[in-house]
């Protein structure tokens, strides 16, 4: 297949690229990118994308696909094809299935499954410790082998401070870093943030401290074994500013944080809306803006989804039992261009949190347009209005606190690996 | 003004004259508590359910007379968190429930918030009797009833709440509730008690108790919670009562027509010396008979009945 995409913007930082060119696609890789590209043959797809932005497909270092085990969540099929939707062509896996993706069977099934019935490419993220439980460490090499590319016991933090050690210590062997969910569990036996909003809803609160404390100690033992450590998921201003102190003299660490944490407050639980219910929680204002600061300046690398969809009936419930979570895949890069629209960042700037910045974190071979590299592709109209419609969803995950929101920015069409696997049908 | 809410579900929720004009129109049902026949038609046909996911006695039999004085009918459901275990959630059982046509459910529940939840699922009216640390207004309503009551006034008074404050519904809405008035609210418990950002609600935080019943109005102990772990916030009960227990002694530095107040059950010996609950001072007995009236008002304000 053969694809022409005609005067686009087109945006990549990796390349240092912003201007108005022409693509051309051949057989799952980009052939060209020039000013003027005349077509050669005539079984090619001429898309116009005049007015609209071209970019590499983008990257999430962090989905919940659900599959094995959690199926009536979401599939592989279902979880992916709600990605390139939402504009990611390449997506990383955690490992809370059933069973949990501590050996090499499950890693196998995740792949063969992937490539079967995925609409982007999927790459597992191992569990650190078996079944998840923090006490002896998983088959990270032969999950290696199998595909892995990072791994992780996201759901919790690794307790043993000298288990998450020998972590770090052996993931030397294959290059791979560890993904750390920060959370002091003794600290956040709680369901929101600990702030004013907690003092009126009488929710049990898990304090900012509760993260921040695991940030430094995962840090701190990252750079005594001097291997590499993505923190995931930031929520509290204390992360942002201690990463952005270690970042200054160790150079392995790197972050990310995800939608929700720049665009709410701990103030929206006080609806009890379980959908406003994630782990780590919506923080206070003040957080909102320090994550911000530290997307604008640097001290956070990337923008990941921790797309987390649950079916119905795990949100129907009462607040403190509800499932946390959001489905994040189809609304996280639009609620990100609020981040242009505001001036936080620039198209570029907000691009390399979601292409280069993740592909040199997890080393791999996407995010970037030029001609040899993988026609993993996407067409965007940034100033598109849209309403986020939840029943719309690709995803099984219909939990979703933006339902109703209007947002500006959207994305048209997906290609990954030189196929089309979006196209936004326009009435 | 006239009550125009369907539910009441916090005292956050209201406005300073929805506060009034429930405590105004508890005034009159007082009366009626104090007839021969203690009884009225107003709620004749109207149905109330009790819906207990947690054990009172206190609250639930204050409701249930409340109903029966305004000669509605009422049906105690208490449930359980087991039946979280058995599958039947919230949501099923309040369909159930209103598949029986009921005009008020009064519901208590150990989670904030169920409240809501349960007011978004049936059509009835639904009274907030308590979810978890969250709130429980008609407590608060009831004690500001007492207050105005026996002060003859709520502007103006120095309220001190004494215990523990975090773990607190009842502490939450008579803080939401006085704060619409022109009032001085003193925080005092053991730090591990008060929740930080408490200050962020407009109140004064003080730890040691002398000083927070130092020329108060107004002492309102709260109770330890000893089934929700309250223990483990403090070294022991013993060290607790020495520290915070009300005396003799505190009574005196308030003001001279000091009332003490307590939501009840009271652990006596603990947080109030049997003394102090039994004396001059003591309103406590008041509070549970103006939660009758309290409660009345609001199951008549809620069902739009005529007088
Ligand atoms: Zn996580």
């Amino acid at each position: 297949m053969k694809i022409l995409i005609k005067k686009g913007r087109v945006i990549d930082p990796r390349n240092g690229i912003d201007e108005v060119l022409d693509v051309y696609v051949n057989g799952g890789f980009i052939e060209k990118i020039d000013k003027h590209i005349r077509e050669k043959d005539h079984d090619v797809e001429i898309i116009d994308a005049d007015g609209l932005i071209v970019a590499p497909g983008l990257i999430d270092v962090h989905v919940h696909l659900r599959e094995p085990g959690y199926e009536y969540k979401e599939s592989i099929k279902t979880g992916t094809m709600a990605a390139v939707k939402g504009g990611f062509t390449t997506v990383v896996c955690m490992a809370n299935t059933n069973p949990v993706n501590d050996n090499k069977s499950v890693t196998e099934y995740i792949m063969k499954q992937s490539k079967a019935e995925g609409a982007c490419r999927v790459f597992p993220c191992g569990a650190i410790t078996k079944g998840l439980k923090g006490i002896e460490l998983a088959e990270i090499g032969e999950m290696f082998e199998a595909g892995i590319i990072a791994i992780s016991d996201d759901g919790k933090s690794v307790r043993n401070s000298e288990l998450l050690r020998k972590a770090l210590e052996y993931t030397k062997l294959f290059g791979i870093p560890v993904i750390s969910h920060c959370e002091d569990e003794d600290l956040s036996k709680g369901f929101v943030h600990e702030g004013k909003a907690s003092i009126i809803s009488g929710i049990d609160a898990v304090p900012s401290i509760a993260e921040e404390i695991i940030v430094k100690r995962d840090m701190a033992l990252a750079e005594y074994v001097g291997s590499p450590i993505h923190l995931t998921h930031l929520s509290a201003k204390g992360s942002v500013d201690s990463v952005r102190e270690v970042k200054k003299r160790f150079k392995k660490v790197t972050c990310d944080t995800c939608p929700h944490y720049f665009t709410l407050t701990d103030e929206e639980t006080l609806s009890f809306d379980t959908n406003t219910k994630v782990n780590p929680p919506l923080r206070s204002k003040e957080d909102v803006e320090a994550i911000k600061e530290g997307l604008r300046n640097g001290s956070i690398d990337i923008i990941a989804t921790d797309h987390a969809p649950h079916d119905f009936t795990s949100k129907d419930v009462e607040f403190n039992i509800a499932t946390s979570g959001i489905s994040g895949l189809e609304t996280a890069f639009s609620l990100s261009l609020a981040l242009v629209h505001e001036g936080v960042l620039d198209l570029s700037g907000l691009l390399r949190k979601f292409t280069e910045a993740p592909a040199k974190a997890f080393k791999l071979p996407y995010g970037e347009l030029k001609p040899g590299s993988a026609a993993d592709i996407i067409i965007f109209d940034p100033a598109a209005r849209w309403t986020v419609d939840r029943n719309a969803f690709i995803s099984k995950g219909k939990n979703t606190p933006f339902h109703g929101r209007k947002l500006r920015g959207k994305n048209l069409l997906t290609i990954v690996g030189g196929k089309i696997v979006y196209r936004e049908k326009t009435p | 003004m006239n009550w125009t809410k369907k539910d009441l579900l916090g005292i956050r929720e209201l406005s300073k004259e929805e506060i009034l004009l429930i405590l105004d129109t508890a005034e009159s049902f007082k009366d009626i508590s104090k007839r021969e026949v203690k009884k009225v038609p107003t709620l004749r046909g109207k149905t109330v359910i009790t819906l207990f996911y947690e054990p009172s006695t206190r609250t639930r039999v204050s409701f249930e007379i409340a109903a029966k004085r305004l000669s509605a009918d009422t049906i105690n459901v208490s449930a359980n968190t087991s039946s979280y275990v058995k599958g039947e959630t919230l949501k099923d059982t309040a369909k159930n429930l209103e598949s029986m046509q009921p005009d008020v459910i009064v519901i208590r529940h150990e989670m904030p918030g169920a409240p809501h939840m349960l007011s978004k699922i049936v059509n009835s009216s639904v009274i907030n009797g308590g979810d978890g640390a969250h709130e429980h207004p008609t407590q608060a309503l009831l004690d500001m009833f007492t207050m105005r009551e026996k002060k003859g006034r709520i502007d103006g008074l120095k309220i001190a709440i004494i215990g523990d404050i975090a773990h607190s519904r009842v502490a939450r809405s008579n803080i939401f509730a006085l704060k619409n008035f022109d009032t001085e609210i003193i925080c005092c418990g053991p730090p591990t008690m008060i929740p930080p950002y408490l200050e962020d609600l407009g109140v004064r935080v003080e730890y040691n108790i002398n000083k927070a019943v130092k020329n108060a109005d107004v002492i309102m102990m709260l109770r330890i919670q000893k089934e929700r772990g309250g223990v483990s916030y403090i070294p022991s009960i013993n060290e607790y009562s020495t520290i915070y227990g009300l005396k003799q002694d505190h009574v005196k530095k308030a003001k001279n027509d000091v009332i003490i107040m307590h939501p009840g059950p009271m652990n006596r010996g603990v947080e109030i010396t049997g003394e102090v609950a039994d004396g001059p001072y003591s309103v406590i007995l008041d509070q549970v008979e103006n939660g009758v009236a309290v409660r009345m008002a609001v199951l008549f304000l809620l069902t739009g009945s005529e007088a």
